[in-house]
């Protein structure tokens, strides 16, 4: 039996909302982006993790982090285990690399601003 | 008496993009007035993706995101201060604030921009039933205590409302190892970005209770559990629907209020955004003060803040270049079918200015719909739209070429498809 | 073995306290709360009766004026917030003319000067009342004042003059020994030759400690709905309805920090912990508000609470001797006219029923005031300027909506009376009273008392001992663990 999902699209604000069969035909999108964004959905799905780890500074107490790309949706917990080991000290830079390829994924976590001592 | 050309009150997306602009427009007399203890706002505890789309063409957290404003404020050496506090404002834009290095002082501006942001609508205001139990807490401030400070305010959470900050501190939570058993939106639809509905509740299992509400809170002293139940159409709870949740944490996410609080006294005309009235230059309705950002209207996306923060500071600039005083002309904007309000309110047709931007929310969600900007019968723009829902603000700009009447109000308003 | 042990710190026990402070008296102070006034004392009206309303002859009625007449002395000693605004008991129907009429005429009998106002001069005087109101009993000498303030300062000013607190101790039993009582808590046993019962909706329990009393308590709920500041001018005086056979009604006033307060119902409870807001309360308040004060902006309120009051079988104050125990003296059911009456129910009971049981030596080193508040409003610039050049935490604002400075708060810590508890700050410098409801400032102010006391921000407190903000600290997983 070919099922239909039923998704709403992430890519931008409009959120379409997408039909796709495990014959990966979409309908319902408004841009070519959302039959790349429904079939990945189903397929491999995958996510932005950004969480913030401990920093010895004089005027913070959490550094806020991503990771680098997408990881796939079932190793959010996997990778949020590593980022709770970690602590840096500042400075810290822009987008300096926290933990280089986590949990083996060919992602780093990055931090999202910079700290001065 | 210290004198500035231009006082920015509020250091977060809204202040840095117009101080930003206004300088680029050639001001230097500047200075940015913050009241934390660091430049950016509420941006620096919005740790999460979802901002920069449009500004930046790029997908950035809100750190980057107010990164990248304080860099090119700092590069343009815009003076600011930090844990000061704006104490209050005259109509003549005598500004009285205060700091621990340099007391309370007060500075005569040519002009002024507030970009204060909003605040949580609270427990206080919206009168839950109940005991007055600890645990009852607003998601931002939850989400302060966690993003900047590191501490978990508890560990079996409940939400109630599913305004986008709940939703993204369900997801939080949840992944610094709390349990969210549930969240309860009192309207028929989710007040939050499709987005943050499928990637905070859905990919974490987390129910959505539609029409539900919050109907008691039981706990002495720390929360120990409440209740919700199912409204009717009215938003009164239906006896028999009551639903009971073991938790130590309620989370409010019901809403945003406009922190016009120094300027209630001014008698500056507002809208039911609680913000200003205010027209296509952003000027409200004291000569040469502007209104920008979540103080003006709340918003959703901080690239419309930006665009808005950008406007007043190119205006307040040619303000105080030119000293230009009251719009001699105005024609009304009004919220016509299906609109809940539009921003700007008035359109300035002494001072046109180049593109006007027009903001605004529908009332409700509808499918496959023209928005229209009109003028009487003449149509000014028409675009379709597959969705509108009420969460998500719209952005239409008309080119300065179009031509605007200057007797006949404009409505925005949304037309069938035929 | 102390002279004194005075249970409970509610406004009754802070001026019985600051009372006998004056004398070089031991005197000691044990409550079951995290603060001193955080009971009754904190949720009800904030009224300063005139005193027209108890029936003549009821101790009620004496101690009300007499009270009423002590407040500016008291208010100006101990610093607090206090405006005599007068107050207008107001009516809608022309027959209920006599009513008012005999209100004015208790209160000739109880002492207190009052006029009866036609429409005309009454809507003159508050245009915003609803204009079917067409008669107004007008009491100039009622007034309203900062209940949490009174007690605050008043236990300091005790403190300061020789009295001990203990707070977070609740009696669990009193033990009649030579020439006194011990008194047992869960955390230790004091002992003194006499015993004061202050302890409010308790005070009945409390009694029955030392043998059968011959009163009881039933505690009646009443709640309230908190205004933001919208219009100083709104309203000038308190408004009454005609009093009916609950109480004085549904008020709506000013408050001594021009917010706005309508409320209380009330509703006899079984529950003596049960300060929950229920919706039908509330709507029921908010329908007899609305038809004295039409336009009272409902969508600018920023709060709701409820008050027990402790009704006393018998109708009247309870302040004697326990039955056949001269140095265990009961005093309870201080129910509505309470707060105006403190001042003088402490003077009462000194003079009646502890002189001639303890000697009175005058405490010559006894100060009535206490150092006075830093209040900006106050303040000519020039004095801000240079107290905050000499601390400048008087600079720096840490709540927005009230304006209230991290010096303010640095100074409420430094004091003989200083807050455990966000709701301590709170109450004794307004952050967190405004419109976000410590939306700003909370994260600040739980800094501070971290800092100040030297505990973790875990460890804070919002009010009673177990009501923690913060869950825990993101710790780090050490690595060395085993998984």
């Amino acid at each position: 039996m070919n099922r239909v999902h039923e998704l709403i699209c992430i890519v931008c604000p409009k959120g379409c909302h997408l039909k796709i069969d495990d014959d990966l035909n979409v309908s319902g999108h408004d841009c070519p982006r959302g039959v790349v964004y429904g079939k990945a959905e189903l397929l491999n799905p995958t996510r932005l993790l950004s969480s913030t780890v401990a920093i010895e500074s004089a005027d913070l107490a959490r550094l806020p982090v991503v990771t680098s790309c997408e990881i796939p949706k079932r190793e959010i917990f996997n990778v949020m285990e590593e980022i709770k080991k970690v602590s840096v000290a500042a400075p810290v830079e822009l987008h300096q690399v926290i933990i280089a390829n986590v949990c083996g994924l060919g992602v780093d976590v990055v931090a999202t601003r910079s700290v001065k001592r | 008496m210290k004198t500035v050309d231009l006082a920015i009150i509020g250091g977060g997306s809204a202040g840095l993009a117009a101080a930003v602009s206004a300088y680029d427009e050639g001001i230097r007399d500047i200075l940015i007035l913050e009241k934390d203890r660091f430049l950016g706002g509420i941006l620096n505890q919005c740790i999460h993706p979802g901002f920069g789309l449009q500004e930046f063409k790029e997908q950035l957290t809100g750190p980057e995101y107010a990164e990248r404003f304080i860099e090119m404020a700092k590069e343009r050496n815009i003076p600011y201060r930090l844990d000061t506090m704006v104490m209050g404002m005259t109509k003549d834009k005598v500004i009285t604030y205060s700091n621990a290095a340099e007391g309370q002082v007060r500075v005569q501006a040519k002009a002024v921009i507030l970009a204060t942001g909003c605040y949580e609508r609270n427990a206080g205001s919206i009168a839950i039933s109940g005991d007055r139990p600890s645990g009852v807490i607003t998601a931002g401030l939850a989400q302060r205590y966690l993003n900047i400070d590191g501490y978990l305010v508890g560990r079996k959470v409940f939400i109630l409302g599913s305004g986008d900050i709940g939703l993204i501190m369900a997801r939080r939570m949840t992944l610094e190892g709390a349990k969210v058993l549930g969240v309860a939106e009192i309207m028929p639809y989710s007040n939050g970005l499709n987005r943050n509905i499928v990637q905070c509740l859905v990919d974490y299992d987390i129910p959505l209770y539609l029409s539900h509400t919050v109907t008691k809170v039981t706990g002495r002293h720390r929360l120990e559990k409440i209740e919700i139940a199912q409204v009717d159409d009215k938003f009164a709870p239906i006896p028999g629907t009551e639903k009971e949740f073991e938790v130590d944490t309620l989370m409010l996410s019901v809403g945003l209020i406009p922190s016009n609080e120094l300027f209630d006294h001014l008698g500056l005309p507002q809208d039911k955004t609680k913000g200003a009235i205010v027209d296509q230059n952003l000027q409200t309705g004291i000569p040469g003060v502007f209104s920008c950002g979540n103080v003006l209207h709340v918003h959703d996306l901080v690239d419309f803040v930006s665009l808005e923060g950008k406007i007043a500071g190119q205006t307040a600039a040619k303000f105080i270049k030119t000293t230009e005083t009251k719009p001699t002309k105005t024609i009304d904007v009004l919220p016509g079918l299906g609109i809940g309000y539009v921003v700007p309110q008035k359109i300035d047709i002494s001072n046109r200015g180049g593109n006007i931007s027009f903001k605004f929310r529908v009332k409700a969600p509808v499918k496959d719909t023209f928005v229209t900007i009109k003028q009487g019968t003449t149509v000014l723009k028409r675009s379709f739209h597959q969705v509108v829902i009420p969460s998500e603000m719209i952005n239409m700009t008309l080119a300065a070429s179009v031509h605007i009447d200057e007797a006949t109000p404009i409505t925005v308003l949304l037309e069938a498809k035929q | 073995m102390h002279d004194v042990v005075i249970l409970g710190a509610g406004v009754i026990g802070a001026f019985i306290a600051r009372a006998l402070s004056r004398y070089q008296l031991d005197v000691i102070v044990i409550d079951q709360e995290n603060d001193v006034g955080n009971f009754t004392s904190m949720a009800n009206s904030a009224l300063v009766h005139s005193g027209y309303d108890p029936e003549p002859g009821l101790l009620k009625a004496l101690l009300n004026v007499r009270g009423n007449a002590m407040y500016d002395q008291v208010c100006a000693d101990l610093d607090v917030v206090f405006r005599r605004i007068g107050s207008l008991t107001v009516t809608t129907k022309a027959e209920e003319l006599p009513i008012l009429k005999e209100l004015q005429e208790r209160g000739r009998r109880n002492g207190v000067a009052t006029e009866i106002l036609g429409h005309a001069e009454l809507h003159a005087l508050e245009p915003e009342l609803a204009p079917e109101v067409v008669y107004a009993l007008f009491a100039p000498s009622a007034g309203i004042v900062d209940p949490f303030e009174l007690v605050v300062h008043a236990m300091e000013n005790a403190i300061d003059n020789g009295v001990k607190l203990f707070l977070n101790e609740k009696v669990v039993a009193i033990n009649k020994i030579d020439n006194g009582y011990q008194v047992v808590t869960d955390r230790q046993t004091h002992e003194g030759r006499l015993v004061v019962n202050a302890t409010g909706v308790n005070s009945d329990r409390v009694a029955e400690l030392v043998g059968p009393n011959d009163f009881s308590i039933k505690p009646r709920k009443g709640s309230y709905f908190v205004f933001d500041h919208f219009d100083d001018h709104f309203l000038k005086h308190i408004i009454f309805p005609v009093p009916d056979e609950w109480g004085k009604g549904i008020v709506v006033t000013s408050s001594y920090s021009y917010n706005y307060l309508v409320g209380p119902n009330s509703n006899y409870t079984d529950d003596r912990e049960d300060l929950g807001t229920d919706r039908e309360a509330m709507a029921y308040i908010k329908e007899h508000a609305l038809r004295l004060v039409p336009r009272m902006p409902f969508d600018k309120v920023i709060r709701t609470f409820s008050g027990l009051r402790a009704t006393p079988s018998g109708g009247d104050f309870i302040i004697a001797e326990a039955s056949g125990q001269p140095y265990f003296i009961n005093v309870a059911g201080i129910e509505s006219p309470g707060l105006a009456a403190a001042p003088a129910i402490a003077e009462y009971v000194l003079a009646h029923l502890i002189k001639g049981k303890l000697e009175l030596i005058p405490n010559e080193r006894y100060q009535p005031r206490i150092r006075p508040l830093y209040r900006f409003n106050r303040m000519s610039d020039t004095e801000i300027q240079s107290l905050i050049k000499q601390d400048p935490r008087f600079g720096h604002l840490v709540c927005r909506c009230e304006m209230v400075s991290e010096g303010h708060i640095a100074d409420a810590l430094s004091r003989s009376c200083p807050p455990h508890s966000i709701k301590g700050v709170k109450k004794r410098t307004r952050a967190g009273f405004g419109r976000c409801q410590g939306g700003f400032c909370q994260p600040l102010v739980l800094k501070l008392l971290a800092d100040h006391y030297g505990v973790t921000p875990d460890q804070v407190l919002y009010d009673a001992q177990s009501t923690f903000i913060l869950k825990e600290p993101l710790g780090k997983v050490n690595p060395d663990e085993n998984r």
